[in-house]
């Protein structure tokens, strides 16, 4: 036996066979994240008349296991504007810290925070971007809500690369694909966000979450939902999705049990 | 001081044979001379306040803050060499936010105290640095509620303990003053600057370790005490910044926040209003009819 304390603790290798160093290369690029781990799915938002709604599922999933189904991806920042957030979760955590350290920053003037959603988008934009340029990405893709500088309804995106774009509506990750369409339709452009009221913005989210819950599988049934006013944030992070119906997963066929 | 002239008194860092640092005493004699500045522990938070001299017509009234914030809970207002409050203020600031880098949560004010009482006393400790020109009033309220851990996103198992303790009592007000020495206590209430010893006489005759002193009156006490300490340097012209910090369920919320322009006016008409029945009383005594400016 190889009594060297270089062996200590370790597999032997006339039993195992010798360790790959592989694992331990020195050499060669540096790699840092290059997939998120634990990650959060769709973020949901539309304007209406006098604000913006926001909503999302409250599930982090590890792969394609529903690992944490209580985590609150809605953030608020500085009682102003809020932060949803698609991706990795503790990426989302680092940068709700970063938010953190910035409103106290901006606390200590008399004035108190005075940094609006716009404000808050192009920062977190740039966070991105410079973070993708060091290869070292945060593996989000985020909505921001709230008010711009005019006090107009405010709701942009910006994802890992730094990539920014904003519309009436919008979602992240599935949601681009499951959401927006129907959301086009309910709100087609021409319609105007002046003719949205808060009602119908915050049952078109609805409507969508439960569609996302029926197709996309890493979603879940309970979501947060942020009305964002001038009068205040109201944020609710315990909702159920309603008045499910899986009549039409009778229907389909193609795979599980019913292949033909 | 018969001392001086000894040579004792030349760097910092040096005893005296008495057993004196002289470089400190002199930096307290710059407190001595600052505005005076004071704070209240109360039942449901902390008031800070402070003598703010009008040095210049030109200056803008109500600019040029006095009282600092440092993280969301915590104020600090200094009485002596102005600079040097800021310079005490910013490494406040560096420490309750290096706290939040390692702990995830708020400082707690003792914790706050301790670590800038242990950066003031450094500065007595090397002939290549002078001591803090300044005697800073701490005050804060550590929340009674269970704080969030910074960027937490779920709330955890809802069954089991969880290594709480039930009914443990949490939280409170905080209040210390840092002296130039470093020294360091928790106060009921605390005066330093001009007027210290006016104010001391009338902090204790609050009854503060009593905590029956509500937030609102400590307020009005606050501002009372500031106008009496300003009595023997009557001829220069003062403006009164007040700051709190109230309980969780209070006005303030755990901040720490500028009292409103309401309540600071109603504060400051009730203390000019406490100061001319004073007069009245003894203005036979004096034998005049001298009135505060309004």
């Amino acid at each position: 036996m190889n009594h060297f304390p270089e062996a200590w603790g370790r597999p032997r290798d006339d039993v195992y066979g010798a360790y790959n160093s592989t694992y331990l290369q020195t050499s060669g690029p540096k790699a840092h994240t290059t997939s998120p781990a634990v990650t959060g799915t769709s973020v949901l938002g539309v304007k209406f008349k006098g604000g913006v709604v926001l909503a999302t599922d409250n599930l982090a999933s590890y792969g394609s296991l529903a690992r944490f189904t209580d985590v609150k991806r809605l953030r608020v920042f500085g009682g102003k504007a809020v932060v949803g957030f698609g991706g990795d979760v503790s990426d989302m955590q680092y940068i709700d810290r970063l938010l953190e350290s910035i409103d106290i920053r901006e606390n200590y003037s008399s004035h108190g925070n005075m940094l609006n959603a716009k404000n808050l988008h192009t920062y977190l934009a740039k966070v991105f971007y410079k973070r993708r340029s060091e290869f070292n990405p945060l593996w989000n893709h985020i909505l921001v809500a709230g008010f711009d500088a005019d006090d107009q309804p405010f709701l942009s995106s910006a994802d890992l690369l730094g990539t920014t774009f904003s519309s009436p509506h919008l979602a992240t990750g599935f949601g681009a694909h499951l959401a927006v369409p129907i959301l086009r339709r309910k709100f087609p452009d021409e319609r105007g966000i002046e003719t949205i009221s808060r009602e119908e913005a915050i049952e078109a989210l609805k409507e969508c979450l439960k569609v996302l819950f029926y197709r996309d599988a890493r979603s879940l049934d309970k979501y947060s939902i942020a009305v964002i006013t001038q009068e205040g944030i109201d944020l609710r992070e315990d909702e159920q999705i309603e008045g499910q119906s899986w009549a039409f997963a009778e229907t389909i066929r193609g795979y599980g049990s019913q292949t033909s | 001081m018969t001392s001086i002239g000894t040579g004792y008194d030349l760097s910092n860092s040096v005893f005296s044979p008495d057993g004196r640092n002289f470089q400190v005493e002199y930096a307290v004699k710059a407190v001595e001379n600052g505005g005076t500045a004071i704070g209240i522990r109360c039942k449901g938070g902390v008031v800070l306040a402070v003598e703010k001299i009008i040095t210049s017509k030109l200056l803008k009234p109500g600019a040029n803050k006095r009282i600092a914030t440092v993280d969301r809970h915590v104020g600090i207002v200094s009485s002596g060499l102005v600079p040097d409050g800021r310079h005490f203020v910013s490494r406040a600031r560096d420490e309750a936010s290096s706290w939040r880098g390692t702990y995830k949560g708020p400082i707690p004010i003792s914790a706050l105290a301790n670590r800038l009482g242990g950066y003031v006393q450094a500065y007595t400790l090397y002939s290549s640095v002078r001591p803090f020109g300044v005697t800073s009033i701490v005050g804060g309220w550590d929340s009674e509620a269970e704080l969030a851990v910074d960027g937490q996103v779920g709330t955890g198992p809802k069954s089991g303990a969880g290594g709480k303790v039930e009914g443990a009592k949490v939280g409170g007000p905080g209040l210390f003053m840092i002296e130039p020495s470093g020294l360091y206590w928790g106060y009921y209430g605390a005066a330093t600057g001009k007027g210290r010893q006016a104010a001391k006489a009338e902090l204790e005759k609050l009854d503060l370790s009593a905590e029956k002193l509500s937030l609102h009156d400590g307020v009005k006490e606050a501002a009372r005490i500031i106008y009496v300490a300003h009595e023997d340097s009557k001829d220069k012209e003062f403006e009164l910044e007040m700051t709190w910090i109230s309980s969780l369920d209070g006005p303030t919320q755990g901040r720490h926040e500028e009292v409103p322009r309401e309540l600071l006016d109603e504060a400051e008409k009730a203390a000019r209003r406490a100061l001319e029945g004073d007069d009245e009383e003894d203005e036979g005594a004096r034998g005049s009819g001298e009135q505060m400016e309004e």
